[in-house]
């Protein structure tokens, strides 16, 4: 109930017409000043959980027009704004892309989870490739995951109508919203802010832009060098696959080593299967989670730029105010709105900030800390492959008698 | 490597200690580098007495070894002649160097070189060679001692073996099974150290990025409050992650030179195989000229020409000779012919005991290969265990570090 108190305030600060259709008490407006106050966010959102959401099912779609791929989108909630406890919708790409753009609208400053790229031109990836698909999928399972365990996305009425709507339905419903023309309005309002840049930044906020500049850096580096490990693995493995074969030929013109070859052929073919398993876990886990975050540091790029907008336009009506002659009520009108604005931009992002790190951090962590259990799994299978060579060339020793293991 | 306890071992102990850069002229008076390697040997007795002597020791370089092994393989052709470490530094991965200077090839050739003596010392037959004794305890005048015993000149001609291996008609079936096995060997293993050498280059690459990920650690946790730590402590795994694959590849390299030799004796094993057809030719060869002589000693006494010779035709052609000259020549046939048995006898003495030593060194050949190479496998093993385990260990230090973050 307070997000939704909080969206509607929010809303009435853009200017724009909200027709969600959901029934509230309007009279229920306090000053934003001290709906702020209460502007706190779940800590322990993973007790109180009461909204699941898969994504699966991927289907290819052939029309007269285009070829496309729909999702299953699967929820399971017990939450009383929704009509039903279970829902299941198919939604393609453009259908999430349209909801990250309605959300960030909605919550200029706040930090949404970054969607997987539309299209990965450098490794040459056909769109409807499997594994691409794949990763894909796994993605946007984590985006709607993100979305739901968001304190304030969550209970978003774009998010519900996406998790619930047919695919009709949310056709009709993209098609309201603001219109073109307000939308217009806002962007250039944007766009003059920019031009015309942010005087007085506070600090802390100057330190969150210098600190993505270091982590932007930072996470792109460790993606890249994940990469070219996979890279370099591939090309070990390639040359590994021709050792077992070489064993196996050269036992065939032996006699006694013939058995002793023949098992190093098949250790060799089993570090192999092992190798090629760790790449493709590479592949799977830790790549996806580095480059979702390179991603999310061009979002909270955004989100700083916007924050950075809002400023300005508050400083700007400020400077008008003190200039102009004429119309002074209405400008003050205006600067107090923006002044609200500005301070509910500002704790939104302070907020989110704080939320964010801690995701980050929970994040990567896990995706190192599975990286090097997943590596200590590798050698300890490959160490079990040796071992066992070694056993039966001890037992075969000890039957004839003449080999010393000193 | 090889078993103490036969012939020269027993009495003394040998290795190659050192090796030492030097400069001189060399035969056309320019200047070169060279290596030269310290042999010392030890009568076997004296550490068991308590005192401790200091060993005698000479200076030679790799040179001479070559020509010690050029003379046991033209006195004893019918042994299997442990090879020489390789000239020049072949199957390289990109680290290791082809230079013959590096430090790293000198070690693994004064190693080489010292397996090769003790091969020597303990080979039944080779052992006991006088040239092989002075070459570890005459510094000087060795080179002259071998040229005098004359070995160059009853090396066989190139030409005239390779002529024996496409004429030879009955050799031992034994033999020429030795001799592919020897073709199928060298193939294999050339095969095997092309492929290995090139999985260490790509395994090198692996670890050694890995140390990107400790700095990158280190610089991103300078920009954190609570994941510095962990960060930091990660980085340091990475980098050890990474610094490990040096001692890992090194390991793989003596395996290698395991291979090599192997490699190499294969070489030698199709020497003595060579040989063997040789002497077989030779005596075929005998026994070939011993039949066209009786023919002929026949056709004159009967009078009849059913084999081709010069002076049949030119008799046919201008006229028969005389009495006296059939005589004559009958006469020169007889003694050829008492020759010609008498050579077959000697040939075929020559190619039976050569075929008796030579099989009893081949068969011993094949206990030790099949002994070195098993013992090789299992080292292999045990080097691989070694690296996972060094795996593990890093990795779970990461991990925990990671869980820190």
């Amino acid at each position: 109930l307070l997000s939704q108190q909080l969206r509607l305030n929010e809303r009435d600060l853009h200017d724009t017409t909200v027709t969600d259709g959901s029934s509230f008490n309007a009279s229920m407006q306090t000053s934003p000043a001290s709906m702020i106050n209460q502007y706190k966010f779940e800590e322990d959102a993973e007790d109180t959980k009461d909204i699941f959401v898969t994504v699966d099912n991927p289907e290819s779609h052939v029309t007269a027009i285009e070829t496309y791929i729909t999702y299953r989108v699967v929820t399971k909630t017990t939450r009383s704004e929704f009509d039903s406890s279970e829902f299941e919708v198919r939604r393609r790409y453009q259908d999430f892309l349209w909801l990250k753009g309605r959300l960030e609208e909605a919550h200029p400053t706040l930090i949404v989870h970054p969607l997987p790229e539309k299209f990965v031109v450098k490794g040459m990836v056909e769109r409807f490739n499997e594994d691409f698909i794949e990763t894909r999928r796994r993605a946007l399972h984590r985006f709607l995951n993100k979305i739901a365990e968001h304190p304030i996305f969550s209970s978003s009425e774009d998010f519900k109508i996406f998790l619930t709507a047919a695919s009709g339905e949310l056709t009709s419903y993209k098609k309201q919203g603001p219109g073109f023309l307000s939308r217009m309005g806002e962007t250039v309002k944007a766009v003059a802010a920019a031009v015309r840049g942010v005087r007085n930044r506070p600090q802390e906020f100057t330190e969150m832009q210098e600190y993505v500049e270091a982590f932007s850096q930072k996470i792109s580096s460790l993606d890249k060098v994940t990469q070219r490990i996979v890279r370099e693995q591939k090309e070990y493995l390639e040359e590994l696959k021709e050792c077992g074969p070489t064993y196996a030929l050269w036992s065939q013109s032996e006699e006694e080593l013939a058995e002793p070859l023949k098992d190093v052929a098949g250790c060799v073919d089993r570090c192999c299967k092992e190798t090629e398993e760790q790449v493709k876990n590479l592949n799977d886990n830790l790549i996806p989670v580095l480059h979702e975050y390179a991603l999310c540091t061009e979002t909270l790029k955004a989100v700083l730029r916007r924050r950075d907008n809002i400023q300005a336009d508050f400083e700007a009506k400020t400077e008008a105010l003190a200039t102009k002659k004429a119309d002074r009520d209405t400008m003050r009108d205006d600067l107090d709105k923006a002044e609200d604005r500005l301070e509910w931009a500002n704790n939104a992002l302070k907020s989110d900030w704080t939320r964010w790190q801690k995701d980050m951090r929970t994040d990567l962590r896990s995706a190192f800390v599975d990286t090097a259990e997943r590596n200590v799994n590798y050698y300890e299978k490959c160490l079990a492959v040796w071992e066992s060579f070694l056993h039966s060339q001890r037992t075969d020793a000890e039957g004839n008698g003449n080999v010393d293991f000193s | 490597m090889v078993e103490k306890g036969t012939s020269l071992l027993k009495m003394m102990e040998i290795s190659v200690a050192e090796a030492e850069k030097r400069t001189g002229k060399n035969a056309v008076n320019m200047q070169e580098t060279y290596t030269v390697y310290l042999i010392e040997t030890r009568p076997v007795d004296a550490a068991s007495e308590g005192t401790n002597p200091v060993p005698d020791s000479l200076w030679r370089r790799y040179s001479e070894f070559e020509l010690l092994r050029n003379y046991l393989l033209v006195t004893y052709p019918f042994s299997v002649v442990p090879p020489l470490p390789e000239k020049r530094a072949e199957f390289v991965w990109h680290k290791l160097s082809a230079d013959n200077m590096d430090p790293d090839f000198v070690e693994r050739r004064r190693v080489g070189l010292e397996n090769f003596l003790l091969r020597v010392a303990s080979h039944p037959d080779l052992s006991s060679d006088k040239i092989f004794y002075s070459f570890l305890t005459e510094e000087n005048g060795w080179k002259e001692t071998v040229f005098e015993t004359g070995f160059q000149a009853k090396a066989d001609s190139r030409l005239k073996a390779l002529n024996a291996t496409f004429r030879v008609k009955n050799p031992d079936k034994r033999f020429a099974e030795m001799k592919h096995y020897g073709d199928e060997l060298q193939s294999v293993i050339s095969q095997l150290l092309r492929v290995r050498a090139r999985a260490a280059d790509r395994l090198y690459g692996v670890y050694k990025v890995h140390g990107n990920y400790g700095r990158v650690f280190s610089e991103w946790s300078a920009i954190e409050k609570e994941m510095g730590d962990g960060l930091q402590s990660a980085g340091h795994h990475m980098d050890a992650y990474a610094a490990s694959v040096d001692d890992i590849l090194e390991e793989e390299e003596h395996y290698a030179d395991q291979l090599k030799e192997y490699l190499f004796y294969a070489d030698a094993l199709r020497a003595v195989c060579r040989k063997h057809e040789l002497t077989q030719y030779e005596l075929e060869m005998a026994a070939q000229d011993l039949t066209s002589k009786k023919q002929q000693r026949e056709e004159l006494a009967t009078g009849t020409i059913r084999t081709f010779s010069l002076k049949g035709m030119t008799s046919k052609l201008f006229g028969q000779e005389t009495p006296e000259q059939r005589e004559a020549k009958l006469k020169m046939l007889e003694t050829q012919i008492e020759e010609g048995e008498e050579l077959v006898k000697e040939r075929n003495a020559e190619c039976e005991e050569f075929v008796k030593s030579a099989w009893v060194d081949i068969e011993r050949f094949k206990e030790q290969k099949d002994h070195d190479l098993r013992e090789a496998l299992i080292s292999y093993a045990i080097m691989q265990i070694s690296m996972c385990k060094k795996g593990i260990q890093v990795w779970n230090n990461a991990k925990e570090c990671f869980s820190k973050m």
